[in-house]
Protein backbone atom coordinates (compact mmCIF):
# COMPACT_ATOMS: atom_id res chain seq x y z
CA UNK A 1 0.00 0.00 0.00
CA UNK A 2 1.17 3.81 -0.41
CA UNK A 3 0.73 6.37 1.72
CA UNK A 4 -0.68 9.67 0.32
CA UNK A 5 0.52 11.74 3.30
CA UNK A 6 4.29 10.41 2.88
CA UNK A 7 5.89 13.55 2.97
CA UNK A 8 8.17 11.69 -0.29
CA UNK A 9 4.67 10.63 -2.07
CA UNK A 10 3.86 13.79 -4.48
CA UNK A 11 7.86 14.46 -4.92
CA UNK A 12 8.03 10.52 -6.45
CA UNK A 13 4.76 11.11 -7.68
CA UNK A 14 5.60 13.69 -10.05
CA UNK A 15 9.08 12.10 -10.55
CA UNK A 16 7.57 9.15 -11.59
CA UNK A 17 4.77 10.97 -14.27
CA UNK A 18 8.08 12.78 -15.81
CA UNK A 19 10.24 10.14 -16.45
CA UNK A 20 6.80 8.12 -17.66
CA UNK A 21 6.35 11.14 -19.81
CA UNK A 22 9.54 11.51 -21.08
CA UNK A 23 9.50 7.91 -22.17
CA UNK A 24 6.20 7.75 -23.87
CA UNK A 25 7.48 11.14 -25.82
CA UNK A 26 10.48 9.04 -26.95
CA UNK A 27 8.64 6.18 -28.31
CA UNK A 28 5.92 8.18 -30.19
CA UNK A 29 8.51 10.36 -31.39
CA UNK A 30 10.72 7.47 -32.73
CA UNK A 31 7.84 5.23 -34.32
CA UNK A 32 6.49 8.41 -36.12
CA UNK A 33 9.70 8.93 -37.79
CA UNK A 34 10.04 5.18 -38.64
CA UNK A 35 6.18 5.48 -39.82
CA UNK A 36 6.03 8.55 -41.95
CA UNK A 37 9.18 7.37 -43.46
CA UNK A 38 7.54 4.00 -44.25
CA UNK A 39 3.99 5.12 -43.92
CA UNK A 40 4.05 8.21 -46.66
CA UNK A 41 5.82 5.70 -49.39
CA UNK A 42 2.80 2.88 -48.94
CA UNK A 43 0.03 4.69 -48.96
CA UNK A 44 1.40 6.62 -52.15
CA UNK A 45 2.34 3.31 -53.79
CA UNK A 46 -1.54 2.40 -52.69
CA UNK A 47 -2.47 5.09 -54.75
CA UNK A 48 -1.03 5.32 -57.36
CA UNK A 49 -0.57 1.48 -58.68
CA UNK A 50 -4.71 1.37 -58.23
CA UNK A 51 -6.16 0.94 -61.72
CA UNK A 52 -6.32 4.41 -63.36
CA UNK A 53 -3.42 5.41 -61.20
CA UNK A 54 0.09 7.72 -62.05
CA UNK A 55 2.29 4.23 -61.65
CA UNK A 56 -0.57 1.78 -62.95
CA UNK A 57 2.02 0.45 -65.24
CA UNK A 58 5.41 0.56 -63.44
CA UNK A 59 8.21 -0.25 -65.73
CA UNK A 60 5.33 -0.99 -68.58
CA UNK A 61 3.60 -3.33 -66.96
CA UNK A 62 0.27 -3.53 -65.24
CA UNK A 63 0.76 -7.08 -63.81
CA UNK A 64 3.24 -5.21 -61.53
CA UNK A 65 1.06 -2.48 -60.88
CA UNK A 66 -1.24 -4.49 -59.45
CA UNK A 67 0.75 -6.94 -57.63
CA UNK A 68 2.33 -4.67 -55.91
CA UNK A 69 -0.94 -2.89 -54.79
CA UNK A 70 -2.19 -6.41 -53.71
CA UNK A 71 0.48 -6.88 -51.55
CA UNK A 72 0.57 -3.61 -49.92
CA UNK A 73 -3.25 -3.92 -49.20
CA UNK A 74 -2.90 -6.99 -47.85
CA UNK A 75 0.34 -6.09 -45.89
CA UNK A 76 -1.48 -3.17 -44.34
CA UNK A 77 -4.35 -5.50 -43.56
CA UNK A 78 -2.87 -8.00 -41.50
CA UNK A 79 -1.07 -5.26 -39.72
CA UNK A 80 -4.26 -3.70 -38.98
CA UNK A 81 -5.93 -6.73 -37.96
CA UNK A 82 -3.53 -8.35 -35.39
CA UNK A 83 -4.16 -7.06 -31.87
CA UNK A 84 -1.51 -4.87 -30.31
CA UNK A 85 -0.34 -7.26 -27.77
CA UNK A 86 0.28 -10.27 -29.91
CA UNK A 87 2.05 -8.43 -32.33
CA UNK A 88 4.36 -6.89 -29.90
CA UNK A 89 5.19 -10.58 -28.60
CA UNK A 90 5.36 -11.94 -31.86
CA UNK A 91 7.96 -9.09 -33.37
CA UNK A 92 10.21 -10.09 -30.28
CA UNK A 93 12.23 -11.87 -32.60
CA UNK A 94 11.96 -9.45 -35.29
CA UNK A 95 12.86 -6.55 -32.64
CA UNK A 96 16.12 -8.57 -31.43
CA UNK A 97 17.37 -8.62 -34.77
CA UNK A 98 17.03 -5.39 -35.92
CA UNK A 99 18.89 -3.66 -32.51
CA UNK A 100 19.94 -6.71 -30.95
CA UNK A 101 17.52 -6.47 -27.63
CA UNK A 102 13.30 -6.71 -27.25
CA UNK A 103 13.52 -5.11 -24.01
CA UNK A 104 13.19 -1.13 -23.01
CA UNK A 105 11.83 2.12 -24.53
CA UNK A 106 14.27 2.10 -27.73
CA UNK A 107 13.44 -1.64 -28.25
CA UNK A 108 9.40 -0.85 -28.54
CA UNK A 109 9.91 1.73 -31.03
CA UNK A 110 10.13 -1.68 -33.33
CA UNK A 111 6.31 -2.86 -32.48
CA UNK A 112 4.92 0.50 -32.65
CA UNK A 113 6.23 1.19 -35.79
CA UNK A 114 5.13 -1.63 -37.50
CA UNK A 115 1.57 -1.52 -35.84
CA UNK A 116 1.43 2.38 -36.82
CA UNK A 117 3.07 2.11 -40.55
CA UNK A 118 -0.12 0.12 -41.81
CA UNK A 119 -2.57 2.79 -40.22
CA UNK A 120 -0.85 5.80 -41.68
CA UNK A 121 -0.36 4.58 -44.73
CA UNK A 122 -4.32 4.04 -45.35
CA UNK A 123 -4.75 7.58 -43.54
CA UNK A 124 -2.07 8.73 -46.60
CA UNK A 125 -4.26 7.01 -49.37
CA UNK A 126 -7.63 8.59 -48.09
CA UNK A 127 -5.70 11.66 -48.03
CA UNK A 128 -4.12 11.28 -51.84
CA UNK A 129 -7.77 10.21 -53.16
CA UNK A 130 -9.13 13.07 -51.98
CA UNK A 131 -7.11 15.10 -54.78
CA UNK A 132 -8.72 16.34 -57.76
CA UNK A 133 -7.41 13.82 -60.65
CA UNK A 134 -7.55 17.70 -62.78
CA UNK A 135 -5.16 18.77 -60.66
CA UNK A 136 -3.22 15.28 -61.78
CA UNK A 137 -3.89 16.17 -65.72
CA UNK A 138 -2.92 19.31 -64.84
CA UNK A 139 0.67 18.37 -63.70
CA UNK A 140 0.84 16.39 -66.95
CA UNK A 141 -0.17 19.10 -69.89
CA UNK A 142 2.99 20.88 -68.04
CA UNK A 143 5.10 17.93 -69.12
CA UNK A 144 5.69 16.87 -65.10
CA UNK A 145 7.12 13.66 -64.80
CA UNK A 146 5.46 10.88 -62.16
CA UNK A 147 7.87 12.08 -59.24
CA UNK A 148 6.99 15.38 -59.93
CA UNK A 149 3.56 15.03 -59.59
CA UNK A 150 3.87 12.91 -56.76
CA UNK A 151 5.91 15.43 -55.05
CA UNK A 152 4.84 18.41 -56.17
CA UNK A 153 1.17 18.15 -56.85
CA UNK A 154 -0.17 15.15 -55.10
CA UNK A 155 1.58 14.91 -51.59
CA UNK A 156 1.10 18.80 -51.43
CA UNK A 157 -2.25 19.08 -52.09
CA UNK A 158 -3.19 16.37 -49.74
CA UNK A 159 -0.71 17.66 -47.23
CA UNK A 160 -3.46 19.00 -44.66
CA UNK A 161 -5.25 16.10 -44.82
CA UNK A 162 -2.03 13.91 -44.00
CA UNK A 163 -1.18 16.18 -41.23
CA UNK A 164 -4.72 15.06 -39.55
CA UNK A 165 -4.16 11.51 -40.14
CA UNK A 166 -0.87 12.24 -38.82
CA UNK A 167 -2.26 13.20 -35.54
CA UNK A 168 -4.85 10.72 -35.37
CA UNK A 169 -1.73 8.40 -36.04
CA UNK A 170 -0.07 9.87 -33.38
CA UNK A 171 -2.81 8.93 -30.65
CA UNK A 172 -2.90 5.83 -31.48
CA UNK A 173 0.60 5.21 -31.00
CA UNK A 174 0.05 7.04 -27.20
CA UNK A 175 -2.17 4.50 -27.28
CA UNK A 176 -0.29 1.63 -27.88
CA UNK A 177 2.39 2.82 -25.87
CA UNK A 178 0.60 2.00 -22.44
CA UNK A 179 0.93 -1.50 -23.40
CA UNK A 180 4.62 -1.80 -23.81
CA UNK A 181 5.54 -1.94 -20.27
CA UNK A 182 5.01 -5.53 -21.34
CA UNK A 183 8.54 -5.07 -22.88
CA UNK A 184 10.14 -3.04 -20.01
CA UNK A 185 9.97 0.25 -22.29
CA UNK A 186 8.29 2.44 -19.05
CA UNK A 187 6.14 5.49 -19.96
CA UNK A 188 2.85 6.67 -18.84
CA UNK A 189 0.88 3.50 -19.04
CA UNK A 190 3.28 1.69 -17.20
CA UNK A 191 2.85 4.40 -14.57
CA UNK A 192 -0.83 3.98 -14.31
CA UNK A 193 0.10 -0.14 -14.39
CA UNK A 194 2.70 -0.26 -12.07
CA UNK A 195 1.56 2.14 -9.22
CA UNK A 196 -2.58 2.46 -9.91
CA UNK A 197 -3.15 -1.64 -10.86
CA UNK A 198 -0.54 -2.63 -8.89
CA UNK A 199 -0.15 -0.40 -5.53
CA UNK A 200 -4.00 0.65 -5.72
CA UNK A 201 -2.60 4.50 -5.96
CA UNK A 202 -5.84 6.62 -7.19
CA UNK A 203 -3.31 10.05 -7.62
CA UNK A 204 -1.04 8.06 -9.94
CA UNK A 205 -3.59 7.23 -12.44
CA UNK A 206 -5.92 10.26 -12.15
CA UNK A 207 -2.32 11.76 -13.27
CA UNK A 208 -1.26 10.08 -16.25
CA UNK A 209 -5.34 10.35 -17.36
CA UNK A 210 -4.79 14.10 -16.76
CA UNK A 211 -1.48 13.81 -18.68
CA UNK A 212 -2.29 12.24 -21.14
CA UNK A 213 -5.46 14.09 -21.91
CA UNK A 214 -3.66 17.66 -22.01
CA UNK A 215 -1.09 15.69 -24.38
CA UNK A 216 -3.70 14.17 -26.96
CA UNK A 217 -5.31 17.50 -26.66
CA UNK A 218 -2.49 19.78 -27.28
CA UNK A 219 -1.54 17.38 -30.33
CA UNK A 220 -4.84 18.04 -32.09
CA UNK A 221 -4.84 21.17 -31.58
CA UNK A 222 -2.07 21.63 -33.17
CA UNK A 223 -2.21 19.53 -36.11
CA UNK A 224 -5.78 21.31 -36.69
CA UNK A 225 -4.09 24.27 -36.80
CA UNK A 226 -1.58 23.51 -38.76
CA UNK A 227 -3.91 21.36 -41.26
CA UNK A 228 -6.52 24.46 -41.07
CA UNK A 229 -3.24 27.04 -42.65
CA UNK A 230 -1.73 24.30 -45.19
CA UNK A 231 -5.31 23.70 -46.68
CA UNK A 232 -5.39 27.80 -47.75
CA UNK A 233 -9.08 27.39 -48.00
CA UNK A 234 -11.69 30.41 -47.16
CA UNK A 235 -13.04 30.03 -43.65
CA UNK A 236 -15.95 27.87 -43.40
CA UNK A 237 -15.01 25.14 -46.12
CA UNK A 238 -15.29 21.70 -44.30
CA UNK A 239 -11.72 19.40 -43.64
CA UNK A 240 -11.49 16.30 -45.12
CA UNK A 241 -13.91 14.44 -43.16
CA UNK A 242 -12.72 11.45 -43.99
CA UNK A 243 -9.83 11.70 -41.96
CA UNK A 244 -11.88 12.80 -39.18
CA UNK A 245 -14.25 10.17 -39.04
CA UNK A 246 -11.94 7.43 -39.55
CA UNK A 247 -11.05 6.64 -36.25
CA UNK A 248 -8.14 4.84 -34.01
CA UNK A 249 -7.35 1.01 -34.89
CA UNK A 250 -8.32 -1.75 -32.71
CA UNK A 251 -6.10 -2.33 -29.88
CA UNK B 1 1.05 23.62 -86.77
CA UNK B 2 -1.43 20.93 -84.95
CA UNK B 3 -2.46 18.33 -87.23
CA UNK B 4 -4.63 14.89 -85.98
CA UNK B 5 -5.17 12.33 -88.59
CA UNK B 6 -7.98 9.18 -88.58
CA UNK B 7 -7.42 9.67 -84.58
CA UNK B 8 -10.34 6.63 -83.01
CA UNK B 9 -10.49 6.69 -79.47
CA UNK B 10 -13.02 4.12 -77.97
CA UNK B 11 -14.03 4.01 -74.19
CA UNK B 12 -15.46 0.63 -72.79
CA UNK B 13 -18.90 2.12 -70.85
CA UNK B 14 -18.85 0.18 -67.24
CA UNK B 15 -21.83 -1.62 -69.04
CA UNK B 16 -19.11 -3.33 -71.14
CA UNK B 17 -20.15 -1.86 -74.54
CA UNK B 18 -17.58 0.47 -76.40
CA UNK B 19 -18.24 3.83 -76.72
CA UNK B 20 -16.72 5.66 -79.80
CA UNK B 21 -15.77 8.84 -78.93
CA UNK B 22 -13.52 9.83 -81.54
CA UNK B 23 -14.42 8.30 -84.94
CA UNK B 24 -11.61 8.58 -87.74
CA UNK B 25 -11.02 12.45 -86.48
CA UNK B 26 -8.51 14.45 -88.74
CA UNK B 27 -8.30 18.40 -87.99
CA UNK B 28 -5.81 20.68 -89.05
CA UNK B 29 -4.60 23.71 -87.82
CA UNK B 30 -2.44 26.54 -88.85
CA UNK B 31 0.59 28.42 -87.42
CA UNK B 32 -1.13 31.72 -85.93
CA UNK B 33 -4.67 30.51 -86.02
CA UNK B 34 -7.48 30.45 -83.23
CA UNK B 35 -9.80 26.97 -84.19
CA UNK B 36 -12.57 26.47 -82.50
CA UNK B 37 -14.37 22.84 -81.97
CA UNK B 38 -17.56 23.32 -81.55
CA UNK B 39 -19.80 20.33 -80.68
CA UNK B 40 -23.06 19.43 -77.79
CA UNK B 41 -22.24 17.53 -74.87
CA UNK B 42 -20.98 13.99 -75.02
CA UNK B 43 -19.54 14.67 -78.85
CA UNK B 44 -16.21 13.91 -77.69
CA UNK B 45 -15.13 17.33 -77.59
CA UNK B 46 -12.89 17.01 -74.43
CA UNK B 47 -11.16 13.42 -75.74
CA UNK B 48 -10.08 15.38 -78.52
CA UNK B 49 -8.23 17.87 -76.98
CA UNK B 50 -6.72 15.38 -74.41
CA UNK B 51 -5.77 13.31 -77.05
CA UNK B 52 -3.85 15.88 -78.73
CA UNK B 53 -1.42 16.40 -75.64
CA UNK B 54 -1.75 12.65 -75.38
CA UNK B 55 -3.11 12.93 -72.03
CA UNK B 56 -5.26 10.34 -73.59
CA UNK B 57 -3.53 7.93 -75.78
CA UNK B 58 -5.44 7.26 -78.96
CA UNK B 59 -6.04 3.60 -80.41
CA UNK B 60 -4.56 4.85 -83.87
CA UNK B 61 -3.85 7.57 -86.03
CA UNK B 62 -1.33 10.51 -85.42
CA UNK B 63 -0.93 13.62 -83.58
CA UNK B 64 1.97 16.09 -85.02
CA UNK B 65 2.31 19.67 -83.07
CA UNK B 66 4.51 22.25 -84.02
CA UNK B 67 6.30 19.61 -86.68
CA UNK B 68 6.61 16.73 -83.67
CA UNK B 69 4.62 13.24 -84.21
CA UNK B 70 3.78 12.97 -80.57
CA UNK B 71 1.85 9.77 -81.00
CA UNK B 72 5.27 8.16 -81.95
CA UNK B 73 7.42 9.47 -78.78
CA UNK B 74 8.70 7.72 -76.20
CA UNK B 75 7.15 9.14 -72.69
CA UNK B 76 10.85 11.70 -71.90
CA UNK B 77 10.14 13.01 -74.92
CA UNK B 78 6.44 13.44 -74.58
CA UNK B 79 6.90 15.12 -71.81
CA UNK B 80 9.87 17.27 -73.08
CA UNK B 81 7.33 18.35 -75.91
CA UNK B 82 4.19 18.59 -73.58
CA UNK B 83 5.70 21.78 -71.81
CA UNK B 84 5.53 23.26 -75.41
CA UNK B 85 1.56 22.74 -75.40
CA UNK B 86 0.02 24.57 -73.14
CA UNK B 87 -2.96 23.83 -71.83
CA UNK B 88 -6.04 25.59 -69.54
CA UNK B 89 -9.15 23.71 -68.07
CA UNK B 90 -12.99 24.18 -67.29
CA UNK B 91 -12.54 23.79 -63.83
CA UNK B 92 -8.85 25.66 -63.75
CA UNK B 93 -7.45 23.04 -62.13
CA UNK B 94 -4.99 24.94 -59.78
CA UNK B 95 -3.41 23.51 -56.88
CA UNK B 96 -4.93 25.11 -53.64
CA UNK B 97 -1.59 24.45 -51.76
CA UNK B 98 -0.09 27.62 -54.16
CA UNK B 99 -0.17 31.01 -54.63
CA UNK B 100 -0.95 32.38 -57.87
CA UNK B 101 3.03 32.80 -58.18
CA UNK B 102 3.73 29.40 -56.82
CA UNK B 103 1.00 27.56 -59.75
CA UNK B 104 2.48 29.47 -62.57
CA UNK B 105 5.95 28.89 -61.06
CA UNK B 106 4.85 24.98 -61.11
CA UNK B 107 5.33 24.92 -65.09
CA UNK B 108 9.09 26.28 -64.70
CA UNK B 109 9.98 24.40 -61.73
CA UNK B 110 8.97 21.51 -64.03
CA UNK B 111 10.89 22.67 -66.96
CA UNK B 112 14.30 22.98 -64.50
CA UNK B 113 14.44 26.76 -64.31
CA UNK B 114 16.38 28.25 -61.50
CA UNK B 115 14.23 29.79 -58.88
CA UNK B 116 15.10 33.54 -59.32
CA UNK B 117 14.84 33.19 -63.24
CA UNK B 118 11.17 31.32 -62.13
CA UNK B 119 10.20 34.50 -59.91
CA UNK B 120 11.03 36.78 -63.10
CA UNK B 121 9.31 35.02 -65.39
CA UNK B 122 6.09 34.67 -63.26
CA UNK B 123 6.04 38.77 -62.43
CA UNK B 124 6.13 38.86 -66.39
CA UNK B 125 3.59 36.49 -67.47
CA UNK B 126 1.07 37.61 -64.48
CA UNK B 127 1.70 41.10 -65.55
CA UNK B 128 0.93 40.11 -69.29
CA UNK B 129 -2.89 38.31 -67.97
CA UNK B 130 -3.48 41.31 -65.91
CA UNK B 131 -2.82 39.67 -61.82
CA UNK B 132 0.69 41.36 -61.73
CA UNK B 133 -0.91 42.87 -58.30
CA UNK B 134 -2.67 38.98 -57.73
CA UNK B 135 0.64 36.79 -57.17
CA UNK B 136 0.64 36.43 -53.29
CA UNK B 137 -3.11 35.02 -53.46
CA UNK B 138 -4.24 32.06 -53.35
CA UNK B 139 -6.68 30.32 -55.43
CA UNK B 140 -9.35 30.35 -52.70
CA UNK B 141 -8.95 33.97 -52.61
CA UNK B 142 -9.85 34.53 -56.40
CA UNK B 143 -12.59 34.75 -58.15
CA UNK B 144 -13.79 32.43 -61.30
CA UNK B 145 -11.91 34.65 -64.20
CA UNK B 146 -9.34 35.70 -62.04
CA UNK B 147 -8.52 31.51 -61.27
CA UNK B 148 -8.23 31.20 -65.01
CA UNK B 149 -6.40 33.96 -65.53
CA UNK B 150 -3.93 32.28 -63.50
CA UNK B 151 -4.68 29.10 -66.00
CA UNK B 152 -4.01 30.80 -68.77
CA UNK B 153 -0.28 32.62 -66.99
CA UNK B 154 0.32 28.79 -66.05
CA UNK B 155 -0.44 27.49 -69.37
CA UNK B 156 1.65 29.95 -71.16
CA UNK B 157 4.63 30.32 -68.28
CA UNK B 158 6.74 28.28 -70.22
CA UNK B 159 6.51 29.84 -73.82
CA UNK B 160 4.45 27.45 -75.28
CA UNK B 161 3.89 27.36 -79.06
CA UNK B 162 0.30 25.85 -78.41
CA UNK B 163 -2.50 26.49 -76.73
CA UNK B 164 -5.09 24.20 -75.86
CA UNK B 165 -8.02 25.18 -73.82
CA UNK B 166 -11.55 22.95 -73.12
CA UNK B 167 -14.31 24.87 -71.86
CA UNK B 168 -11.65 27.54 -70.78
CA UNK B 169 -15.19 29.72 -70.43
CA UNK B 170 -18.07 27.72 -69.09
CA UNK B 171 -17.89 27.71 -65.67
CA UNK B 172 -17.43 31.43 -66.01
CA UNK B 173 -20.15 34.81 -66.56
CA UNK B 174 -20.76 36.47 -69.91
CA UNK B 175 -18.87 39.15 -68.89
CA UNK B 176 -16.10 37.35 -67.54
CA UNK B 177 -15.86 34.67 -70.59
CA UNK B 178 -15.87 38.24 -72.87
CA UNK B 179 -12.77 39.49 -71.04
CA UNK B 180 -11.44 35.92 -71.10
CA UNK B 181 -11.54 35.01 -74.71
CA UNK B 182 -10.33 38.85 -75.39
CA UNK B 183 -7.17 37.99 -73.01
CA UNK B 184 -7.08 34.66 -75.61
CA UNK B 185 -7.14 36.59 -78.72
CA UNK B 186 -4.81 39.58 -77.53
CA UNK B 187 -2.26 37.20 -76.67
CA UNK B 188 -2.45 34.83 -79.63
CA UNK B 189 -1.67 38.09 -81.78
CA UNK B 190 1.10 39.04 -79.13
CA UNK B 191 2.83 36.09 -79.16
CA UNK B 192 2.05 34.68 -82.29
CA UNK B 193 -0.11 31.67 -80.19
CA UNK B 194 -1.65 28.78 -81.85
CA UNK B 195 -4.73 28.13 -80.00
CA UNK B 196 -7.12 25.46 -80.17
CA UNK B 197 -10.26 25.99 -78.21
CA UNK B 198 -13.77 23.76 -77.21
CA UNK B 199 -16.62 24.88 -76.72
CA UNK B 200 -20.28 24.05 -76.80
CA UNK B 201 -21.15 28.07 -77.40
CA UNK B 202 -21.14 29.76 -80.91
CA UNK B 203 -20.54 33.15 -79.22
CA UNK B 204 -17.20 32.24 -78.26
CA UNK B 205 -16.60 30.78 -81.87
CA UNK B 206 -18.13 34.03 -83.29
CA UNK B 207 -16.11 36.14 -80.89
CA UNK B 208 -12.14 35.20 -81.71
CA UNK B 209 -12.55 32.45 -83.96
CA UNK B 210 -10.88 32.42 -87.26
CA UNK B 211 -11.33 28.74 -88.41
CA UNK B 212 -13.80 26.47 -86.85
CA UNK B 213 -14.68 22.44 -86.99
CA UNK B 214 -18.56 21.03 -86.26
CA UNK B 215 -17.89 17.92 -83.89
CA UNK B 216 -20.75 15.32 -83.58
CA UNK B 217 -20.98 11.72 -81.97
CA UNK B 218 -16.94 11.18 -82.46
CA UNK B 219 -16.83 12.90 -86.08
CA UNK B 220 -16.02 16.36 -87.73
CA UNK B 221 -18.78 17.28 -90.06
CA UNK B 222 -17.51 20.24 -91.15
CA UNK B 223 -13.89 22.08 -90.54
CA UNK B 224 -12.53 25.18 -92.07
CA UNK B 225 -12.16 28.94 -92.05
CA UNK B 226 -15.11 30.60 -90.42
CA UNK B 227 -15.62 32.96 -93.34
CA UNK B 228 -15.53 30.07 -96.50
CA UNK B 229 -17.39 27.65 -94.13
CA UNK B 230 -20.11 30.50 -94.33
CA UNK B 231 -20.11 30.62 -97.68
CA UNK B 232 -20.59 27.04 -98.12
CA UNK B 233 -23.86 25.89 -99.22
CA UNK B 234 -25.94 23.99 -96.70
CA UNK B 235 -23.22 24.11 -94.09
CA UNK B 236 -24.75 23.62 -91.19
CA UNK B 237 -22.21 26.09 -89.13
CA UNK B 238 -23.32 28.73 -91.39
CA UNK B 239 -27.16 27.77 -90.14
CA UNK B 240 -26.32 27.59 -86.28
CA UNK B 241 -24.35 30.88 -86.83
CA UNK B 242 -27.06 32.82 -88.63
CA UNK B 243 -30.06 31.63 -87.18
CA UNK B 244 -33.27 32.51 -89.48
CA UNK B 245 -35.94 30.83 -87.40
CA UNK B 246 -38.64 28.60 -88.82
CA UNK B 247 -39.78 28.26 -92.35
CA UNK B 248 -43.72 30.77 -92.86
CA UNK B 249 -46.63 28.23 -93.64
CA UNK B 250 -47.97 27.72 -96.95
CA UNK B 251 -46.13 26.93 -99.85
CA UNK B 252 -47.61 29.62 -102.82
CA UNK B 253 -44.47 31.35 -102.89
CA UNK B 254 -40.74 31.25 -103.41
CA UNK B 255 -38.32 31.51 -100.30
CA UNK B 256 -34.70 31.90 -100.63
CA UNK B 257 -31.34 31.77 -97.81
CA UNK B 258 -28.89 34.50 -99.88
CA UNK B 259 -25.60 33.96 -97.87
CA UNK B 260 -23.46 37.36 -97.78
CA UNK B 261 -19.88 37.44 -97.09
CA UNK B 262 -17.02 39.83 -97.98
CA UNK B 263 -17.69 42.55 -100.36
CA UNK B 264 -21.17 41.18 -101.31
CA UNK B 265 -22.19 42.35 -97.43
CA UNK B 266 -22.02 46.12 -98.49
CA UNK B 267 -24.38 46.03 -101.93
CA UNK B 268 -27.86 47.34 -101.75
CA UNK B 269 -29.31 43.79 -103.05
CA UNK B 270 -32.23 43.70 -101.84
CA UNK B 271 -33.74 46.88 -103.15
CA UNK B 272 -31.89 45.81 -106.83
CA UNK B 273 -34.02 42.94 -106.51
CA UNK B 274 -36.90 44.88 -106.18
CA UNK B 275 -36.40 47.36 -108.84
CA UNK B 276 -35.05 45.36 -111.49
CA UNK B 277 -37.94 42.35 -111.75
CA UNK B 278 -40.53 44.40 -109.74
CA UNK B 279 -40.90 42.29 -107.14
CA UNK B 280 -42.40 43.31 -103.51
CA UNK B 281 -40.04 41.06 -101.46
CA UNK B 282 -40.18 40.57 -97.84
CA UNK B 283 -37.33 39.66 -95.19
CA UNK B 284 -38.13 37.04 -93.47
CA UNK B 285 -35.11 36.92 -91.36
CA UNK B 286 -31.82 38.10 -91.05
CA UNK B 287 -28.70 37.79 -89.11
CA UNK B 288 -25.33 39.49 -89.46
CA UNK B 289 -22.11 38.93 -88.27
CA UNK B 290 -18.67 40.51 -88.12
CA UNK B 291 -16.17 37.42 -88.63
CA UNK B 292 -12.54 38.22 -89.12
CA UNK B 293 -12.89 41.99 -89.71
CA UNK B 294 -15.45 40.34 -92.16
CA UNK B 295 -19.20 41.72 -92.50
CA UNK B 296 -21.05 38.21 -93.71
CA UNK B 297 -24.55 37.26 -92.58
CA UNK B 298 -27.85 35.48 -94.18
CA UNK B 299 -31.29 37.10 -95.01
CA UNK B 300 -34.03 34.83 -96.24
CA UNK B 301 -36.41 36.47 -98.82
CA UNK B 302 -39.78 35.43 -99.76
CA UNK B 303 -40.61 36.32 -103.22
CA UNK B 304 -44.25 36.38 -104.39
CA UNK B 305 -45.73 36.40 -107.81
CA UNK B 306 -44.75 33.36 -110.89
CA UNK B 307 -42.14 31.40 -110.31
CA UNK B 308 -40.58 32.04 -114.08
CA UNK B 309 -39.70 35.40 -113.13
CA UNK B 310 -38.45 33.89 -109.63
CA UNK B 311 -35.92 31.76 -111.56
CA UNK B 312 -34.40 34.90 -113.55
CA UNK B 313 -34.23 36.67 -110.02
CA UNK B 314 -32.24 33.34 -108.52
CA UNK B 315 -29.93 33.59 -112.03
CA UNK B 316 -29.22 37.05 -111.18
CA UNK B 317 -28.23 37.01 -108.01
CA UNK B 318 -25.81 34.13 -108.36
CA UNK B 319 -24.32 35.76 -111.22
CA UNK B 320 -23.22 38.45 -108.40
CA UNK B 321 -21.86 35.98 -106.47
CA UNK B 322 -24.06 35.47 -103.49
CA UNK B 323 -24.79 32.32 -102.14
CA UNK B 324 -28.65 31.23 -102.77
CA UNK B 325 -30.45 28.64 -101.64
CA UNK B 326 -33.88 27.56 -102.52
CA UNK B 327 -35.61 26.95 -99.65
CA UNK B 328 -38.95 26.44 -101.07
CA UNK B 329 -40.48 26.38 -104.57
CA UNK B 330 -38.43 28.84 -106.94
CA UNK B 331 -36.07 27.12 -109.66
CA UNK B 332 -38.19 23.78 -110.19
N1 LIG C 1 -13.04 7.72 -69.44
C1 LIG C 1 -14.15 7.40 -70.14
N2 LIG C 1 -14.70 6.17 -70.04
C2 LIG C 1 -15.79 5.84 -70.75
N3 LIG C 1 -16.42 6.67 -71.59
C3 LIG C 1 -15.95 7.91 -71.73
C4 LIG C 1 -14.79 8.35 -71.01
N4 LIG C 1 -14.53 9.63 -71.35
C5 LIG C 1 -15.49 9.98 -72.23
N5 LIG C 1 -16.34 8.96 -72.47
C6 LIG C 1 -17.48 8.97 -73.40
O1 LIG C 1 -17.02 9.48 -74.63
C7 LIG C 1 -17.97 10.38 -75.19
C8 LIG C 1 -17.33 11.72 -75.44
O2 LIG C 1 -17.02 12.33 -74.20
P1 LIG C 1 -16.35 13.76 -74.08
O3 LIG C 1 -16.03 13.99 -72.65
O4 LIG C 1 -15.22 13.86 -75.04
O5 LIG C 1 -17.52 14.72 -74.54
P2 LIG C 1 -17.56 16.31 -74.60
O6 LIG C 1 -17.86 16.68 -75.99
O7 LIG C 1 -16.34 16.88 -73.99
O8 LIG C 1 -18.81 16.64 -73.69
P3 LIG C 1 -19.04 17.85 -72.67
O9 LIG C 1 -19.41 19.04 -73.47
O10 LIG C 1 -20.19 17.37 -71.84
O11 LIG C 1 -17.78 18.02 -71.89
C9 LIG C 1 -19.13 10.40 -74.23
O12 LIG C 1 -20.11 9.51 -74.71
C10 LIG C 1 -18.56 9.92 -72.95
O13 LIG C 1 -19.53 9.26 -72.18
MG1 LIG D 1 -15.91 18.08 -72.22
Amino acid sequence: MIDMNAPQFWPELFEVLWVGLLQTLQMVAGSLFFTIVIGLPLGVLLVTTERGGLLERPFGSRALGSTINKVIDFVVNLGRSVPFIILMIALIPFTRLLIGRFIGTDAAIVPLSVVAIPFFARMVEIALKEVDGGLIEAGQSLGASNWQIIRKVLVPEALSSIVLGTSTTITSIINFSAMAGVVAAGGLGDVAIRYGYQRYSWPHIVAVIIVLFALVMVLQGLASLLSRRLAHRRSGERMSRAIQLAGGPES
Amino acid sequence: MITASHVVKTYTAPDGTPVRALDDVSLNVDRGQIFGVLGQSGAGKSTLIRTLNLLERPDSGTVTINGEELTALSDNELRAARRRIGMVFQHFNLLGSRTARGNVELALEVAGMAAAERRRRSDEILDLVGLGSRAESYPAQLSGGQKQRVGIARALAAKPAVLLSDEATSALDPETTASILDLIKGISTELGLTVLLITHEMDVVKRICDGVALIEDGRILEQGGLVDLVSTPGSRLARQLFPLGPLPEGDADTVLDITFSGGSADRPVISQLARRYDLDVSILGASIEHLGGKQAGRTRLELPGPAAIHRDAIAGLRAQGLLVEVVRGGAE
